[in-house]
């Protein structure tokens, strides 16, 4: 009877995938020797990924080709790219600001300020949030604060926050860490409100109090939340920042290229941008590759 | 009555003069009425009923995430007062913890007993084979199959030594198969731990195949319709299903349901929509009229 039942186990569909593809691997190329069968079943099982990459490449280069274009012919229909650099006047600016410490500075400063304002707000928000979606009391009585502050974009509290703080610093970071705050908070608040009860309940039967529910349960439910919440807040930490630096900055990433436009130096518009863009993007991969790090029941 | 041997002293589930209703906007609602349950130390019993009778209610209050409106509910002499590792249960959602590994649901029980990490990870490892799941000890969740997801369930629920097993129509999302394994799984689980196990489902076979008693309950509000004794004798076999003792029990507990879950429909659809059944067709067959 037992062992009749274990059989009976064992005969469950597990894994279709580990199950099959010894199978496939002979049946496929039977003549080939096994090496060569391996690389043209990689190449076979990833066509689509490598299709994507390759489509992807073209398509930049198109837009690389666009853009060279318009330039060298000066176009100007209406739109003006009369005094637009081209892709290689960027690049070869590009490759002396990267040996210009000038340059770096401002880079590791806009950087700074990122970190800074960013982490305080995941600091606070992230708690807050959690507290607020676990007790009415809390979350009924700061819902109402954070709802009015909430559409107020962080770059309308430029002049507060020059009022507010002592130093310049102190009030671009303010305004990054306001950008940022408010969509981990919302997240947060959002991915406590989804926890699944039945869970909470399993976690009762087995003994859970109520910090072992929170930590074992609710925060582990809701981090999927948060980390949609940080990956928003750290694109509007950098929209934030930028706007902070180009209207109070004296340094930055966002005051060079503002400043660039004053001084009329094209190209370096054209970098600052660039170098936002690559910024805006290391960051939020940087999220991305923290969240499969801490959460590696949602890899596939 | 129980085939443990007699060795079960704990796990006594006593429900008296259960009534449970609640408040809406249309006045009160009385969802179950007057029940009174027991559960002897290492029995299998199960609760049988219409969808809505109130049967999932009465294990809930077991399980102690509700409160009587009025009656008692005592496990081993003791009030029920809230939710404990005392007493484990099952879900029909499987209810893992997606963000833990297999073995880290299983030892989540222990782990919230305090036991340390090695005696954890041998007590996990332990139930696990004998659920057939070691190979799966580091899979997530998401990974499997409904049978293994509800098999770890079960083991979960183990792990912590409860007196009392709750099982809420555990394998209500089970293809028939895996639910005759399943079911196979749960018996063999039964007679190894001797404990008590409170077992709800709407299947009737089920009920009768796993247990040595079934109440059987009306339509809402619930109340105990009947009680059932079940004599076949263990450990089952799947072949007992055709005997004439099984289907005796079958046909006997069929009525009784039918009855109840036409009363439950009737309050859905109107007395009318039964009588519809047997409308006269005046000899054409339905797919010609439609």
């Amino acid at each position: 009877m037992e062992r009749a039942v274990l059989k009976a186990q064992e005969a469950e569909p597990v894994d279709a995938g580990s199950v099959t593809e010894p199978v496939e691997a002979t049946r496929a190329t039977p003549a080939a020797p096994p090496r060569f069968a391996r690389a043209r079943r990689w190449l076979l099982l990833h066509r689509r990924d490598i299709g994507t990459l390759l489509l992807g490449a073209v398509s930049l280069l198109v837009f690389l080709a666009i853009w060279h274009f318009l330039t060298k012919y000066r176009v100007n229909i209406y739109v003006r790219f009369l005094n637009v650099p081209s892709p290689e006047q960027v690049i070869e600016r590009a490759v002396r600001a990267f040996h210009d410490p000038k340059f770096a500075a401002h880079v590791v400063l806009s950087c700074r300020r990122i970190l800074i304002g960013f982490m305080c707000a995941a600091v606070i928000a992230v708690p807050l949030g959690l507290l607020m979606g676990r007790f009415r009391l809390i979350r009924e009585s700061i819902f109402p604060v954070t709802e009015v502050l909430r559409p107020i974009p962080a770059i309308a509290w430029v002049p507060m926050s020059i009022m507010l703080w002592p130093s310049n610093e102190e009030s671009i970071v303010f305004i990054t860490f306001l950008g940022s705050f408010f969509p981990i908070l919302i997240n947060t608040l959002h991915g406590m409100s989804l926890v699944d009860p039945v869970l909470v309940r399993a976690s009762q039967c087995l003994g859970a109090r109520e910090v072992a529910i929170f930590r074992e349960v609710y925060f582990p439910a809701t981090l999927p939340h948060i980390f949609t919440g940080l990956t928003v807040g750290m694109g509007v930490a950098w929209v934030s920042l930028i706007a902070a630096e180009m209207i109070s900055g004296q340094f930055g990433i966002g005051y060079f290229t503002w400043e660039a436009y004053s001084l009329v130096q094209y190209s370096d518009i054209a970098l600052g941008m660039i170098c936002i863009g690559v910024l805006g993007l290391a960051s939020s991969a940087m999220i991305r590759g923290v969240g499969r790090l801490v959460m590696p029941w949602t890899r596939a | 009555m129980s085939n443990t041997g007699g060795t079960a002293t704990k796990g006594l589930v006593e429900v008296e003069h259960f009534d449970l209703s609640y408040e809406t906007l249309d006045g009160g609602v009385e969802a179950v009425r007057d029940v009174s349950i027991r559960v002897n130390p290492g029995e299998f019993v199960s609760i049988i009923g219409p969808s809505g009778c109130g049967k999932s209610t009465l294990l809930n209050a077991v399980a102690g995430f509700l409160k009587p409106t009025a009656g008692t509910v005592r496990v081993d002499r003791e009030p029920v007062e809230g939710p404990s590792a005392d007493r484990g249960m099952v879900f029909q959602q499987y209810s893992l913890f997606p963000w833990k590994t297999v073995r880290g649901n299983v030892e989540f029980g222990l782990k919230m007993k305090g036991r340390d990490k090695h005696s954890r990870e041998l007590a996990a490892r332990t139930l696990l084979g004998l659920a057939g799941l070691s190979q799966f000890e580091n899979h997530y969740p998401d990974r499997l199959s409904g049978g293994m997801k509800q098999r770890v369930g079960i083991v979960r629920a183990l792990a912590t030594g409860p007196k009392v097993l709750l099982l809420d129509e555990p394998f209500g999302a089970l293809d028939a198969q895996t639910r005759v394994i399943m079911q196979q799984i749960l018996t063999n689980m039964w007679q190894r731990l001797k404990i008590s196990v409170l077992f709800v489902t709407h299947d009737i076979d089920e009920a009768i195949f796993l247990s040595d008693r079934v109440y059987c309950m009306t339509a809402r509000p619930g109340t105990i319709k009947a009680e059932i004794m079940v004599p076949l004798e263990r450990p089952r076999q799947q072949a007992m299903m055709m005997s004439s003792e099984f289907l005796a029990l079958r046909r006997g507990l069929m009525s009784l349901i039918r009855e109840e879950s036409l009363k439950a429909m009737g309050g859905e659809i109107g007395d009318g929509a039964l009588q519809g059944l047997s409308i006269d067709l005046h000899g054409q067959s339905l797919a010609d009229v439609i």
